[in-house]
């Protein structure tokens, strides 16, 4: 499963860590976040998101 | 201000804003300061502007040590108003051709704030300029607080100029750590809690980042307040420590009240609090704005919020609170509401909720009294106070 970078801020949403902290449990890809998913740490939106390099 | 000298060749031209009291919605009570560096070199560099209304400022105290004109490179560390307000007065006066250096959000930032097609260099993280003797090196600090933050830093006289990071809104006749002691650090504090908190994490990759990086740095100039030149590895540490969230034996009861009945309750359940052992103060929201409470949140255990019922809601300056107290971030706290109603009383519940949402630990039920606390309702105000205190001593423990 891909990696995916906010375009904002530079946080690195990592599938196999998930983000436990807003409900989304390890093993989840970025595909299968809910679309109101926002990056933990700027706030912004799953469209913000590329896949990492 | 005159330009104050921090290291030989290296210039405090910034501005004093003896009169700001409210900086978007933030208290300063002791107004604040913008500052920019200039440094001087082969060639020479200017790090920040200033506000816009203090453009004015910002070029006599550059003329003081050197001609604008002379100036090579503008150096933008962030984007806010407060610090590139002046970047169409000073690109004109320098010229508008001179590189304009920022990070890659920087530009994208900027240029949605300033329509000039400005010579813009975006860094990569780590890249250098050099001066002359000097070499300035540009660190990335996304979100530290905005996506375009960033560091610029002077290894040859240890010099991290740090943007907005480190800074306090402080205005008086002190420009350095040493000249103000102990005193500077309530400021410092209030900085990072209605500023900074919420980037926790980023600041703990920040600082050690620029640890890994070797950076020796002897001064920390950031762009509000006093410089750190005496000990800036205290600002560091306080730092470090701030964004672990630790809990302390400290409770904050902030509330509203409308006929001093769910001030009443405040006052007893700090008592209650006391009793324990823990520095409980009660905060009223008409005689202390949001950041203020704020500030005493930041190393607090415990969180207790009251509001009165007002058209079967919550009163709306306790709403202000949680809204922006949300936003902030803050954690590893244990939360409990209480208030005084007339007849539905919903108050409460909405506040336990807000709290919850803010991932408090809640000291369940939340207390409510109906009208008048009588002396019936005021021990158990007092026990409340103590049940939040043992939990708080527990989790200190």
């Amino acid at each position: 499963m891909d990696k995916y970078v906010c375009n904002v801020c530079g946080y690195v949403y990592d599938p196999a860590e998930g983000d436990p902290d807003n409900g989304v449990n390890p093993g989840t890809a970025f595909e299968d976040l809910p679309e109101d998913w926002v990056c933990p740490i700027c706030g912004a939106s799953k469209e913000e998101f590329s896949k990492e390099e | 201000m005159a330009a104050i000298e921090v290291a030989p060749g290296i210039y405090n031209v910034g501005a004093v804003d003896w009169n700001i009291r409210d900086f978007h919605g933030y208290s300063t009570h002791r107004g604040s300061t913008y500052n920019a560096f200039l440094v001087i070199d082969d060639k020479i560099a200017l790090i920040d502007t200033v506000k816009k209304e203090f453009a004015d400022t910002l070029l006599e105290n550059i003329s003081q040590v050197v001609d604008p004109k002379k100036i090579n490179y503008m150096i933008s560390n962030h984007a806010e108003m407060d610090h590139s307000g002046s970047l169409p007065r000073i690109m004109h006066k320098i010229g508008e051709d001179k590189p304009l250096y920022v990070s890659k959000m920087g530009q994208k930032n900027l240029s949605m704030h300033f329509p000039q097609n400005w010579h813009y260099h975006a860094v990569e993280n780590g890249e250098t300029l050099k001066l002359g003797k000097r070499t300035l090196t540009f660190l990335e600090t996304r979100m530290m607080h905005w996506p375009d933050s960033m560091f610029t830093f002077d290894a040859e006289d240890g010099i991290l100029f740090s943007s907005d990071a480190f800074g306090q809104h402080y205005a008086g006749p002190e420009k350095f750590d040493d000249e103000l002691g102990d005193a500077i650090m309530p400021h410092a504090a209030k900085y990072f809690a209605n500023i900074l908190l919420l980037y926790s994490e980023k600041i703990k990759k920040v600082i050690d980042a620029v640890s890994e990086q070797g950076l020796k740095f002897r001064t920390i100039c950031p762009d509000h307040g006093i410089i750190w030149r005496s000990d800036p590895k205290r600002i560091i540490d306080a730092y470090v420590r701030w964004s672990r969230h630790e809990p302390t034996g400290k409770a904050v009861v902030v509330y509203d009240s409308m006929w001093h009945s769910t001030e009443r309750m405040a006052e007893i359940i700090a008592e209650g609090l006391t009793e324990q052992g823990i520095t409980a103060r009660p905060m009223s929201l008409k005689h202390h704005d949001r950041s203020d409470v704020m500030t005493e949140i930041l190393e607090a255990g415990a969180i207790v919020v009251g509001s009165p019922t007002l058209n079967n809601n919550v009163f709306p300056t306790v709403m202000d609170l949680l809204v922006y107290m949300k936003g902030l971030r803050p954690r590893n706290k244990i939360g409990a509401a209480f208030g005084s109603y007339g007849w539905s009383g919903e108050s409460v519940s909405h506040v336990r909720k807000a709290l919850e949402e803010m991932k408090f630990d809640m000291i369940e039920p939340g207390l409510k009294v109906q009208y008048v606390p009588d002396e019936k309702s005021l021990d158990e105000c007092r026990e409340f106070g103590r049940k939040i205190g043992q939990a708080l001593n527990q989790r200190l423990a």
